[in-house]
């Protein structure tokens, strides 16, 4: 199925009101005290029952991120975090074991459903032996992290038989240390930025994942984070580790419950390839964006970092961004290794008073690197929508390349669109290549639509998935479908 | 001495408004010179450090070089001048408008009038401090308000055009100067100015300028940059553009060890256009950087501008440009295209093409390309017999005139291209 046949559901989807996947599961939660302290970061080390390394770690960070200011060059505005007003730790009562599907809670696979979760994958979490499933159809993993605890860990025994590890950070503390600890913080170190040090600090949990030398991952490897207390924090810890020669592709994907306070997300996810090995990593983020008065909604300011360390290595950013009240995000790929690949793909929808200062970094060390970036932004209501990327060229990186595209539509007369980029080449041989352009729908474009029958906002649906198709291509099928329609609800009541 | 020093010893003795001066020392010692104080500098001077600046200590003394040798190098134009020397008019050097004020005559002997309705006032004299720049934003334009001690004020009535006039600034001793100058045309007034600089020594220039376009005006701002490679050269424009008016600058930096170009140009009114473009031609260990900034406020405004760097030796290129759109700014189409030539392993180019976006019925874009000589063009030139460092040179002309191309008057464009030569010579020595 083509990802441009949705465009129908799309349209029927506009006719949904309001922000269709907020809702509360009721799951009892188990908080530790609020405010942020070394004795805070000792208990959720504790808890974890992480080794001393691990714990020296996190006050390293907190060490580092007590003497940080919050940046404050990013486009955006909020009123102050009090980080001491916060919880650190929350975990579901009913401690649910990873390896017994049995013991989750029957609210989660409620919620699993709700979510919109493809009926195959709810399968899994429903028990159904992965090997009945329908032949020849693509295989999906899910780690789901419910707030910090991992519930469930599906797919881990195909998976192991392949040799690939994928658990909840926390286990893969306990369970292979000597891997943890060669790479954790080596792509975002402890002390790389404000958000960076907190996520080092309290992170409770997140996904590992270690692809062993030569090995194409059987299937697609996909999270489902979600964010559901008051007043916790989410600090979600993410390494992928793909050796020699392997391919790995994530899904990474997030709804969150309505409700009036904000909250803040501080993720870290690193990536490290070796040579010749590929991680394709795909995100549709839907936090709660906040009620149409900006009221609301999630604060997601999140580190995201790739290291191409091998040789013709290759890592891939796709992201499709409708939520979040703020998003500060910059998917980045340091390309080490010669001839490696960074790729960055993006669609950041804000409508309301959303704001979004997003984009990426590319920076290229090895000789004939080579990185595309794609980004398209799209602002409604009274929103603002920024694009801030870097294009660094190391005095190494002999026959570098970038290409960078970055279009911006505007919708309505009271938002913002914003281009920064940065470009920095300290390398003869290197070619950067830049475009941006800033419009908004061709009266022609929607005259063409109406014209064939199309309502207005219809017919807005269907040029915005056109303007955003080179993104949404590169989407895993499962994600594109589920994207396409996000676009849609996103910009909900921004025309006539 | 430092800066602030030598304001204290001139207060009192300064000419103009000693209340805007005292506040503009007060902005300058809280801020500082960028990437000379402690902690992160701000975005604005992200790629520019002023700390070889700060660690130069400028005094004024005896002129230790002839100012006439100095412009004779200059490619001068057989129009009228003014000749500032060390700062400081110069009635010797300058040629004058003649009372006719139709800009094309010329005498040497007349005294610095304002001839017809044309009327022009040294800042020693009627000093100005206008009213777009803001001494608490920019370190620079406060360090320029607290020291100007002389400038020139050009007011073209309206409807009248005033031809071509140079202003010319020769730096003879190892001194700071901080000339200041304010361009004013009224409705309907036509103006080309023609700004050179050059000089001899370790000096120190922070010029400011400030620009009045009024309803259907048309300024053409040329600025040619030639200054010692020892020098520091400083200059922050602001350009107000009222209602079918249009400001169309070029400025080419060749000399300083160290220059900045910093232009604000505002298009206040209805139709209104702005052009900012500008080639940076580099050596050594040079250091280059064109800021500019464009804000579109009213509606159905056009802003233009292209910025190519030529980089050789271990020089640096900076490239900020930045589009502002208001809400009000509907049907503004805006263009950037930035473009950076490498000749050398060693150079490095920065570029950062901003656009900020309020208003939705908009066309704006930006373009940069970063690279070296195309490895084909280079191919089919050798392949047709063309020695290699020949080929190079004329895919580096090619590159460079498409850029002057921009400037339409021949006069002018010719006495650009007899500096970009003089570079060429230079660069190849």
């Amino acid at each position: 199925m083509a990802v441009e046949t949705e465009t129908l559901e799309t349209v029927q989807a506009l006719t949904q009101s309001g922000y269709k996947w907020g809702f509360e599961t009721n799951v009892e939660m188990e908080f530790a005290p609020k405010g942020l302290n070394e004795d805070i970061i000792r208990l959720i080390s504790a808890r974890k029952q992480e080794p001393a390394w691990m714990l020296d770690w996190r006050l390293k960070a907190f060490a580092a991120w007590q003497k940080m200011e919050e940046p404050q060059w990013a486009r955006v505005e909020h009123p102050p975090i009090d980080y001491q007003d916060l919880h650190y730790y929350a975990a579901p009562k009913k401690k649910a074991g990873p390896k017994s599907l049995d013991e989750v809670d029957p609210e989660l696979l409620a919620m699993y459903e709700k979510l919109g979760i493809p009926l195959k994958e709810r399968a899994i979490l429903a028990g159904v032996d992965p090997d009945a499933a329908e032949g020849g159809s693509r295989q999906i993993a899910v780690d789901a992290v419910f707030d910090s605890v991992s519930v469930a860990t599906t797919f881990k025994e195909t998976l192991s038989k392949a040799g690939v590890i994928f658990c909840p950070i926390s286990e893969a503390i306990r369970e292979y240390p000597d891997l943890v600890k060669q790479y954790l913080g080596t792509v975002v170190p402890v002390g790389d930025n404000f958000f960076a040090a907190l996520n080092s600090a309290v992170f409770t949990d997140g996904s590992f994942v270690y692809i062993p030398k030569g090995v194409r991952c059987p299937m697609e490897l996909s999270t489902y984070f979600r964010i559901n207390a008051r007043n916790t924090g989410q600090f979600e810890r993410t390494l992928i580790i793909a050796e020699e020669g392997s391919y790995v592709s994530y899904l990474e994907g997030c709804t969150a419950p309505q409700r009036d306070e904000n909250q803040l997300h501080a993720a870290v996810v690193e990536l490290v390839t070796m040579d010749d090995a590929q991680i394709k990593y795909s995100t549709v983020q839907n936090w709660y964006p906040g009620d149409e008065h900006g009221k609301g909604g999630i604060y997601n300011f999140v580190t995201k970092r790739g290291a191409c360390r091998g040789a013709r290595s290759k890592i891939s950013w796709t992201q499709v961004e409708t939520g979040s009240a703020i998003t500060w995000k910059y998917p980045s790929c340091v390309l080490l290794g010669e001839d490696s690949v960074g790729e960055f793909y993006s669609v950041a929808v804000t409508n309301n008073h959303q704001q979004a200062d997003t984009g990426t970094k590319m920076i290229h060390v090895g000789r004939g690197s080579r990185s595309t970036i794609v980004s398209k932004g799209i602002s409604a209501g009274h929103s603002n929508n920024t694009y801030r990327g870097l294009v660094r060229m190391a005095p190494t990186a002999k026959n570098a390349r970038n290409f960078t595209q970055c279009d911006s539509l505007l919708i309505g007369d009271r938002c913002g669109a914003h281009t920064v980029p940065y470009i920095e080449s300290r390398n003869l041989t290197a070619k950067v290549e830049h475009e941006a352009t800033t419009s908004k729908i061709a009266e022609d474009q929607l005259f063409y639509c109406r014209q064939r029958g199309l309502s207005e906002e219809d017919a807005v649906g269907l040029i915005v998935n056109g303007f955003c198709k080179d993104v949404l291509k590169e989407l895993p099928m499962e994600f594109a479908v589920e994207a396409q329609k996000l676009l849609a609800v996103s910009l909900e009541g921004s025309v006539g | 001495m430092t800066f602030l020093e030598r304001y204290e010893t001139l207060l009192g003795k300064l000419p103009g408004d000693s209340a805007l001066r005292a506040a503009a020392s007060d902005a300058f010692r809280s801020a500082g010179l960028p990437g000379a104080t402690r902690g992160r500098p701000s975005e604005a001077w992200k790629y520019t450090s002023l700390r070889s600046l700060a660690e130069t200590r400028f005094r004024s003394g005896e002129p230790k070089h002839e100012a006439e040798t100095i412009l004779a190098r200059l490619p001068l134009l057989d129009v009228p001048r003014l000749v500032f020397v060390d700062g400081e008019f110069s009635d010797r050097l300058s040629v004058h408008i003649a009372n006719d004020g139709d800009g094309t005559a010329k005498s040497a002997e007349a005294p610095l009038s304002s001839p017809g309705s044309l009327k022009i006032a040294r800042f020693a004299d009627q000093p100005d401090f206008g009213t777009l720049t803001w001494p608490d934003r920019e370190p620079m334009v406060a360090l320029n308000t607290m020291l100007a001690e002389d400038g020139v004020s050009l007011h073209i009535p309206a409807n009248h055009d005033c031809g071509t006039i140079q202003l010319i600034s020769v730096a003879t001793t190892d001194a700071d100067l901080h000339p200041r100058h304010t361009i004013r045309l009224d409705a309907g007034a036509k103006l080309t100015l023609i700004e050179m600089s050059a000089g001899e020594g370790v000096y120190f220039l922070n010029t400011v300028a400030e620009i009045h376009v009024a309803d259907g005006a048309h300024l053409t701002h040329i600025r040619l940059q030639d200054e010692s490679l020892t020098a520091f050269h400083i200059s922050t424009t602001y350009a107000e553009v009222a209602a079918t008016a249009t400001y169309d600058s070029f400025t080419l930096n060749i000399g300083a060890r160290l220059c900045r170009t910093e232009v604000h140009a505002t298009l206040a009114g209805e139709h209104a256009t702005a052009h900012l473009n500008a080639v940076q031609l580099l050596m050594g260990a040079q250091h280059a950087d064109f800021t500019s900034v464009v804000g579109h406020l009213a509606p159905h405004g056009t802003s233009r501008q292209t910025v190519k760097n030529v980089l050789s030796g271990r020089s640096r290129g900076v490239f900020q440009g930045r589009i502002e759109v208001a809400r009000a700014a509907q049907k503004t189409d805006g263009y950037q295209m930035n473009q950076a030539l490498l000749l050398s392993p060693d150079a490095e180019i920065d570029s950062k093409p901003e656009l900020e976006i309020f208003a939705d019925d908009v066309k704006c874009s930006h373009g940069a390309t970063v690279g070296e000589l195309d490895a084909e063009q280079i191919f089919y030139l050798r392949s047709r017999g063309v020695p290699d460092a020949e080929a190079r040179s004329i895919l580096v002309r090619a590159f460079l005139s498409e850029a002057l191309d921009a400037v339409t008057d021949e006069a002018v464009r010719g006495s650009l291209e007899r500096a970009v030569e003089s570079w060429w010579q230079r660069n190849k020595a």
